[in-house]
């Protein structure tokens, strides 16, 4: 008969969610994706500040988009003051 | 020290001596009077906790998953529409295993509307997940809702204590209040692992898999079960320190009694005088009292009744359509053994009616002497 | 090398989360996060962020967050804000994060009731102004004309949107505040200034939803602004019943540029914008009257 196996004891009675979202990469909900042209970039920093998916990382002074979560909204593109982010199309996986 | 108290200053002051650190409750009648005694002690200082004057019941559950997720022991009381208000919130609170204990004191539902006692209210919580327990008296009142946190915080369910409006909540009988010092060895402060703790970045009730919630729901059902025994112990340790003992369920001169009245609640009381108005008489009449609703007591029922017994079970409550709730559950309880007792099923007292010791007598005969319809429930009513 | 940012560079908002592309609720956490930072505790009733927040055991804030059924967003971080005082934390700012749907709607009367009880919370609305998570249904907050999939008709949404912030400003209530992603200094530096005012605050968030407003999900900034340039959203701030105008428009743009981005106001004709400016114009003159 297909009965529950389960320790009840070993069960904990919540479930409670300490982990990081971080390890779902949202990357390959893309169907486009954001390209930088580094020699017009002006390093405003408005790409790292507009995106939803705080995905643009400042560290080494470039604004750098993390392709494994980018979703491909275009804001970037869109908000950028000098049109240095250009959308391509995602090529297929 | 023994003091005078009506039903709801029994329960207020059991709040008190908890120490509960949130109370967060709405008026409604025949409660009110807990919250405006806890209020007073808020007021002059003797109350150490928060009072939190919410809008209405359904908050005032809300409130106490706040503060019971935060790991403070929290109290809210309700009747009858107010109970029902918070229905959503009962299985939450449930769900998310917090400990809160409330008190419910019986009113029958609307429509139409109705101020007077009956259990309808909380047995509809059934499936909530919460623990019922029903009182008698004011004295058990008052000792329950110190029971009720030591079985809640223990398996971490929350409890509900039950009792009948106006006819324990607004009268007077002696209490014995039990000494602090000794309710706070019975009950040392609430030291919950699974509360909130604003330094980690952690979730609580986020969506898990069916699988888990599967699970979630077995590991439940599994602690309810504890509760029997976590239950019992705790009576164990309260007759120690306070002399009182409670237990699921309750037997008075049942030794050599073939028919036995099964009754909860204020009528447990009016059925002692029956049963010895009754063997005064000659007959070998017997009370069971109900104290423990969920989680239901069956093993103790199994091992309490004998083959051939007739048990004639009075229920101030009813489930339209089918019967009195605590016939079915006790007839669902009893169905497995090889020779159940004979079970009959009375409706009484519906909307706060008198349930006399003459009526309760006269289920007893009707039992006893064959006249009592097995099948369908037998609408009773004192006809003086 | 550093490099110098106008909003503070820590993120609470971790990626991988569920947000549809383009979600301006997920930018606007993000900023309020950059506000309040850590000793933070979010309150969630269903929403959308019920999802974005994640699922079991995962979690895309860095603050822990208490979800609680759809009424009872207030009265559940009435009731928090109780049990960590009670626990020995009296810092720990309490924040509901809720939805137009459980603010203007189902969980108006717990905002109300701990606002009236003038409770130390801070509870925001972001408010994409329809049941976005159920699918786009109309709520109190759903501007009138606007299509939503319960608002099908040529007219649209029949009713004006509820006017929310003075529901609360008759609480008498310390501090009220609206906001938009289109203006993060303006939104970190409320959210900043609102956790240090004690008692009940409250912050309302416009937030473009891409599905649900029907646009493009790179224009959710775009349009969170044009709101702002038409008029369409004021930013203010009312502070003990002071109310400040933060944005004096020069000029501002025509209505119609910030509804004609948007297909849930293509079924609108000219005469419709016209009614739509007029009752921007009427709000604004009521703005500037007030400061």
């Amino acid at each position: 008969m297909p009965r529950l196996a389960f320790d009840p004891e070993k069960t904990p009675p919540i479930l409670i969610s300490g982990k990081s979202m971080s390890e779902n990469k949202t990357g390959i909900w893309r169907s486009i994706r954001p390209k930088i042209d580094m020699d017009k970039c002006t390093h405003c920093m408005v790409c790292w500040k507009f995106c939803p998916e705080a995905c643009v990382d400042l560290s080494s002074g470039d604004p750098q988009i993390d392709m494994g979560y980018c979703k491909g909204c275009a804001i970037c593109a869109d908000v950028c003051p000098v049109d240095c982010v250009e959308m391509v199309e995602e090529e297929s996986r | 020290m023994k003091k005078v108290l009506m039903g709801n200053h029994a329960a207020a002051i059991g709040v008190k001596l908890a120490r509960t650190d949130v109370v967060s409750a709405y008026p409604i009648t025949p409660q009110t009077q807990i919250i405006e005694m806890l209020n007073d002690l808020d007021e002059s200082g003797e109350f150490g906790g928060r009072f939190i004057k919410v809008e209405s019941e359904h908050s005032a559950m809300a409130a106490c998953l706040g503060s019971a997720t935060a790991g403070a022991r929290s109290f809210t009381a309700t009747s009858s529409q107010g109970l029902a208000y918070m229905h959503e919130m009962l299985h939450w609170v449930a769900g998310a295993r917090l400990p809160i204990v409330m008190c419910d004191v019986n009113r029958a539902m609307g429509a139409p509307w109705i101020l007077w006692t009956d259990q309808t209210d909380s047995l509809s919580q059934r499936d909530t997940g919460w623990m019922q327990f029903y009182c008698s008296s004011n004295q058990e009142i008052l000792d329950s809702v110190l029971m009720a946190y030591r079985v809640a915080e223990e398996v971490l369910l929350p409890a509900m204590v039950v009792y009948d409006g106006f006819t324990l909540s607004h009268t007077y009988e002696p209490v014995d209040v039990p000494d602090q010092k000794l309710v706070d060895k019975f009950l040392p402060k609430l030291k919950n692992e699974y509360a909130l703790r604003a330094d980690k970045a952690e979730a609580f009730s986020a969506l898990p898999s069916p699988k888990e919630y599967y699970r979630l729901r077995a590991r439940m059902d599994h602690d309810m079960g504890r509760a029997l025994k976590v239950f019992e112990e705790a009576g164990k340790t309260f007759e120690e320190l306070f002399g009182r003992r409670y237990e699921l369920i309750e037997p008075y001169r049942c030794e050599d009694a073939d028919t036995i009245l099964v009754v909860s609640g204020a009528p447990a009381s009016t059925a002692r005088v029956a049963v010895d108005q009754l063997r005064k008489e000659g007959c070998r009449a017997g009370l069971l009292k109900m104290r423990a609703f969920r989680p239901f007591p069956a093993q103790a029922l199994r091992d309490f009744v004998r083959p051939g017994m007739r048990l004639a079970v009075v229920d101030r409550n009813y489930s339209q359509g089918h019967h009195g709730i605590f016939c079915e559950e006790m007839k669902s309880a009893l169905y497995s053994l090889e020779k159940p007792p004979e079970v009959y099923g009375f409706i009484a007292g519906l909307g706060g009616g008198d349930i006399t010791p003459e009526l309760l007598s006269e289920i007893w005969r009707d039992t006893d002497e064959g006249r009592a319809d097995a099948a369908a429930p037998n609408w009773m009513e004192d006809a003086r | 090398m550093t490099v110098k940012t106008s909003i503070p560079e820590p993120e609470l908002l971790s990626a991988g989360h569920l947000a549809c592309q383009g979600c301006g609720a997920t930018l606007a956490m993000r900023y309020a996060l950059k506000g309040l930072g850590k000793e933070t505790v979010l309150v969630t009733p269903a929403c959308c962020w019920t999802i974005l927040a994640g699922p079991a055991p995962r979690l895309s804030v860095g603050v822990p967050l208490l979800h609680c059924p759809f009424a009872t967003a207030a009265a559940t971080a009435s009731g928090l804000k109780a049990g960590l005082v009670a626990q020995g934390d009296e810092k720990t700012q309490v924040v509901v994060w809720a939805g137009d749907g459980g603010t203007f709607d189902i969980g108006l009367q717990a905002l109300s009731g701990a606002a009236d009880r003038n409770e130390d919370i801070l509870y925001v609305c972001y408010d994409n102004e329809a049941y976005m998570n159920t699918g786009i249904q109309r709520s109190g907050g759903t501007p009138q004309k606007a299509w939503t999939m319960t608002t099908q008709g040529q007219k649209g949404s029949e009713r004006p949107k509820k006017d929310i912030d003075s529901i609360l400003e008759a609480h008498h209530i310390p501090y009220i505040a609206t906001v938009t992603p289109g203006y993060p200094e303006d939104m970190v530096r409320k959210f900043k200034k609102a956790r240090g005012i004690k008692g009940f605050r409250f912050i309302r968030v416009l937030s473009p939803c891409p599905p649900g407003w029907k646009h493009d999900s790179s224009a959710t900034v775009d349009l969170s602004k044009l709101a702002v340039q038409t008029g369409s959203f004021a930013l203010y701030e009312i502070e003990n019943g002071d109310f400040r105008l933060n944005t004096k428009l020069a000029k501002r743009k025509p209505v119609g540029e910030y509804l004609s981005k948007q297909g849930r106001f293509r079924h609108l004709s000219e005469d419709d914008v016209k009614e739509m400016q007029a009752t921007v114009d009427a709000a604004w003159e009521k703005y500037e009257k007030r400061g």
